[in-house]
């Protein structure tokens, strides 16, 4: 705690921090409240006398009837929960195999690999998007969920290789010795010892490669054109303005509901998701 | 027939040439410690013939089979790690069931051998634990009763005291010593603390940068040692060391510097002959030295000043000063010494031992 | 408990057969290759063969429909001389350096805030990641509505407390429109680089801090000395990692401002989307796209030959 007088605990600390939190979160609450306001107040210019912003005193959920009724965004969700949840589980599998590989065995090239992996990591999409869309095209994956189920776990693998070396290092090699003199082979020493053991490690890699597959938006806007195969974000950013005209009800609506299902998934791993945060940064 | 044997063993690492031409016959149910210090390649071989490691040239046979290619899991060795080991994920009985499982046991023959060894090791209370519940000691239990429900040839230990505080490591160490004479299996065990060594070995190799240096019973180790280096690492604590000049007098020879003149008894002096007007290195056990009385002969007496008394209770040590250089008594606990006495003392001269000051060797 | 040589009950197995595959595997060498396998498969088909595809866009004058043919590097020539282009150049750079600057700072200020003991500590950090969480799109699409001209809640906070007297066109006016990318955009990568930080500050032994307080040194002095130091290292992993994603952004500027008004806000990634999807001219879109290539490829040696340095310290 700051030391000294009661005052300078809240010039220093208290304050500082409250306006933090309050400049993090104001925007979710606003987009809370937009959600339920009605359109009349929605629509009031804030010059006017009678502007509430922070609150309102008659909520309703036309809006989200209005989105959950009347447009795609339940399929949207579905696709965008299909999608995420299969490349995460492609990235997965594909991570943990490399990682295991690059962080306990010795293979010529395992340096220059582990290298090349880490680079993909920092080839951003923008700079793939448009050669990218052709491939796709050629191959017939374009409009649907695959194209996106495949190309996803580009960005994801590196993540989740990385990630993960760091946790397989961590193992002491004797467990895998002790497993392989038990009569083990080497692959099952690692499914049966190693895996079991890194497990906070594949949850971690898990949760964040499921948050980053829901992030994701450009892929997402080129491959996808037809209005039932397209994710959340990107459903929400062109179906809901028809040309210059803004539904900010169901935008909002849309912008709350379909941050819920990656919002859940964090409250319940906190820790995991910090714990690959900071993991992944320290190398 | 579980012997093992080791032929011109060598292991490159690096460049790095870490485990030189070793040559080792281990019998069957014979229980054999390699010691020596950090970096000696025990670890190396002891690795090459679990199969951890690869191994440059050389073969190693367990049984009559040539094992080089083998992985560990068809080699039928158990190894027990200074660190145990023990699969964090696991119960107990599951860490010692999991090779049985590897082999394919049947369930009930799995709980049968569990069973035997916990009984043996006294681990019935905490089968169901896991690893983290249990304390250093319990640990290394568990990581021997895996072992032992392999039923293996031979079994490899890599220093697996070291990790225990120093109490639980004597009391291991005879429960060690119990446990290979209820089992008779063949036995490798790797250690860098002489007494260990010593005590739990029906032979110990001693080694040294990668080449064994000797290998015997532990008695003959102690008495003959072949080198200055064996007779150093050998004992505790350990040997005195002088450098001296052979003289030739009239009936024998003479060892001399700066604070000693001692002569050699007969024996000795046969083989220290060649030497006459050279520089050998003398080396006497503190255990071999002892305060004069009246009666020792003042060819093997020597005046030294004390300089730190150390008061063990069984035996006290004193560090002497003795012309320029300093050596260690052990003598018995009822000596009266304080700092600064200056005293005489006497030399066992059956136990002199001489080196080549430059091949090392004894002579 | 008299158990006899119980070693002699089975005579010594010979080692059993192991089929081919089982024996492959044993070589690591070989274990390595599969399991890295699908991996490179799937980066090689969507990284490496796509760059290798823009590289070969960008240097024909393809459009949709119509496969082009070589023309050298006329389209990055075309593009020296766009002054669209160079105002997106402007752009991100003065984007990607202006956030960094603030989002480390603040990013700092608050890990140090977080790094100690208060009650609800767990909850608050957890509450502070948040808009590191939710989809950029989604979140961003609430800063548009608060900085929408005729409805927005900042203008009437500003109003009421008498700061301003008219409206402020937060995205319309261009020199605000930039400003307002970037509140954005600290906005959301200020969570990632506290947690970051606050991680990095959780391995620094406390016992340096007593140490140095012991010695006389004050808070600033502490901090200069003591902690930012030990600091370097996670700040330098994150401060790359932050400037590639930034450099490369997209979502925040296409939806707040779809890189408008008057190309005032375009960034390499909206302009190249622009160019190349919007009105169909892929190669001079792969073009826009590949000029990012360089200054990334410094960025990421530049992160490489640090963490050698690190790693051999």
């Amino acid at each position: 705690m700051i030391e000294g007088a009661k005052w300078r605990r809240w010039v220093f600390f208290y304050i500082p921090l409250g306006v933090f939190i309050f400049a993090l979160l104001f925007p979710f609450y606003w987009m809370m409240v937009t959600t339920v306001r009605p359109d009349n107040e929605l629509y009031r210019p804030w010059m006017a006398p009678n502007y509430t912003p922070f609150w309102t005193l008659h909520p309703t959920l036309a809006h989200i009837k209005y989105l959950l009724g009347e447009t795609l965004f339940n399929t949207w969700m579905l696709n965008t929960l299909m999608i995420s949840i299969a490349a995460t589980v492609i990235s997965l599998f594909c991570g943990v195999l490399a990682g295991y590989a690059l962080s306990r065995l010795k293979f010529p090239f395992a340096g220059g690999l582990g290298t090349g992996i880490f680079i993909t990591y920092l080839v951003p999409q923008t700079l793939l998007f448009i050669p990218l869309a052709d491939i796709i095209r050629n191959f017939r994956l374009g409009d649907t969920p695959w194209a996106l189920i495949l190309t996803y776990p580009t960005f994801l693998i590196p993540f989740c290789t990385w990630l993960l070396m760091g946790y397989f290092k961590a193992i002491p090699k004797e467990l895998e010795e002790c497993a392989r003199i038990d009569g083990a082979t080497r692959w099952k020493a690692m499914v049966y010892i190693i895996l079991p053991v890194a497990v906070p490690g594949i949850l971690s890699a898990g949760i964040f490669a499921f948050t980053l597959s829901w992030n994701e938006f450009i892929y997402a806007l080129v491959f996808l054109s037809s209005p039932q195969e397209k994710t959340v974000p990107v459903g929400v950013t062109s179906e809901l303005i028809r040309g210059d005209v803004f539904f900010w009800g169901p935008l909002m609506a849309g912008a709350l509901l379909g941050s819920i299902p990656v919002a859940l998934v964090y409250s319940f791993f906190v820790e995991h998701y910090v714990a690959g945060l900071t993991g992944s940064v320290k190398g | 027939m579980a012997q093992v044997l080791i032929r011109s063993l060598n292991k490159t690492f690096d460049g790095v040439h870490a485990v030189k031409d070793v040559n080792l016959e281990i019998r069957d149910k014979e229980f054999v410690v390699l010691v020596g210090p950090s970096g000696c390649g025990k670890t190396t071989t002891l690795r090459m013939v679990a199969g951890l490691e690869s191994i440059s040239s050389g073969q190693v046979l367990i049984g009559d089979t040539v094992v080089n290619n083998l992985p560990p899991m068809d080699r039928d060795i158990a190894m027990v790690f200074q660190n145990y080991a023990l699969y964090p994920h696991m119960s107990v009985y599951d860490n010692m069931a999991f090779g049985l499982k590897m082999r394919k046991l049947d369930r009930v023959e799995i709980g049968k051998r569990v069973q035997q060894a916990a009984d043996i090791l006294g681990m019935q209370d905490y089968l169901k634990r896991k690893p983290r519940q249990l304390s250093g000691g319990q640990r290394q239990r568990v990581a021997l009763g895996r072992a032992i429900v392999r039923h293996p040839q031979v079994f490899l230990f890599d220093e697996p005291l070291s990790n225990l505080d120093a109490k639980l490591r004597v009391q291991m160490r005879v429960e060690l010593k119990k446990l290979h004479s209820r089992l008779s299996t063949t036995a490798i065990y790797v250690t860098h603390d002489q007494v260990e060594a010593m005590t739990l070995g029906d032979r110990v190799v001693v080694m040294k940068d990668g080449m064994v240096q000797q290998v015997g019973e532990p008695l003959e180790l102690y008495n003959a040692p072949i080198n200055r280096f064996v007779a150093g690492f050998i004992g505790s604590p350990g040997m005195n060391f002088a450098t001296v000049r052979m003289s030739g007098a009239k009936d024998g020879l003479r060892a001399d510097n700066a604070g000693l003149r001692i002569d050699v008894p007969a024996e000795i002096g046969l083989r220290l002959s060649p030497y006459a007007g050279r520089d050998v290195t003398m080396g006497i056990r503190p255990e071999d030295v002892r305060v004069a009385n009246g009666s020792d002969p003042a060819g093997l007496c020597f005046d030294a000043v004390v300089e730190v008394v150390e008061k063990l209770g069984s035996e006290i040590l004193l560090d002497l000063q003795v012309g320029d250089q300093t050596m260690v008594a052990a003598v018995d606990p009822t000596v009266r010494a304080k700092r600064g006495d200056k005293l005489r003392f006497a030399l066992r001269p059956d136990r002199l031992h001489f080196f080549d000051t430059t091949s090392q060797a004894a002579i | 408990m008299a158990i006899t040589s119980y070693a002699l009950v089975e005579p010594y197995a010979r080692a059993p057969r192991r089929g081919a595959v089982t024996r492959l595997l044993e070589d690591e060498r070989w274990l390595a290759l599969v399991l890295l396998l699908p991996t490179v498969v799937l980066l090689a088909l969507f990284i490496a063969y796509p760059f290798v595809k823009g590289v070969e866009l960008s240097v024909t004058d393809a459009r949709v429909g119509v496969p082009g043919s070589f023309v050298g590097l006329h389209n990055f020539a075309v593009l020296a001389n766009d002054t669209i282009f160079q105002a997106a150049v402007w752009n991100t750079f003065v984007y990607t350096g202006v956030t960094t600057v603030f989002k480390l700072g603040l990013g700092l200020w608050l890990a140090l805030l977080l790094n100690r003991h208060f009650k609800g500590k767990a909850l608050t950090r957890a509450f502070v990641l948040l808009p590191f969480i939710i989809p950029t799109v989604l979140s961003t699409f609430a800063w548009k509505w608060m900085f929408d001209p005729t409805f927005s809640v900042i203008n009437w906070t500003l109003y009421r407390v008498g700061l301003i007297h008219g409206r402020i066109n937060w995205l319309s006016d261009p020199d605000l429109a930039m400003i307002s990318v970037i509140i954005v955009n600290i906005w959301r990568g200020v969570p990632f680089y506290a947690i970051s930080l606050l991680a990095g500050l959780q391995t620094i032994n406390p016992e340096l801090h007593e140490a140095a307080a012991i010695d006389g040194a004050r808070s600033w002095q502490r901090f200069w000395h003591v902690t930012w130091p030990l600091l370097l290292p996670v700040t330098m992993v994150v401060v790359l990692f932050s400037v590639i994603q930034t450099f490369a952004d997209f979502q925040l500027v296409y939806v707040l401002t779809g890189g408008g008004p008057a190309n005032a806000t375009h960034l390499f990634a909206t302009y190249a989307y622009q160019i190349g999807v919007g009105t169909g001219l892929l190669s001079q879109g792969a073009a826009i796209s590949l000029a990012m290539f360089p200054v990334l490829l410094v960025v990421v040696i530049v992160q490489l030959l640090y963490i050698r340095r690190v790693e051999t310290l």
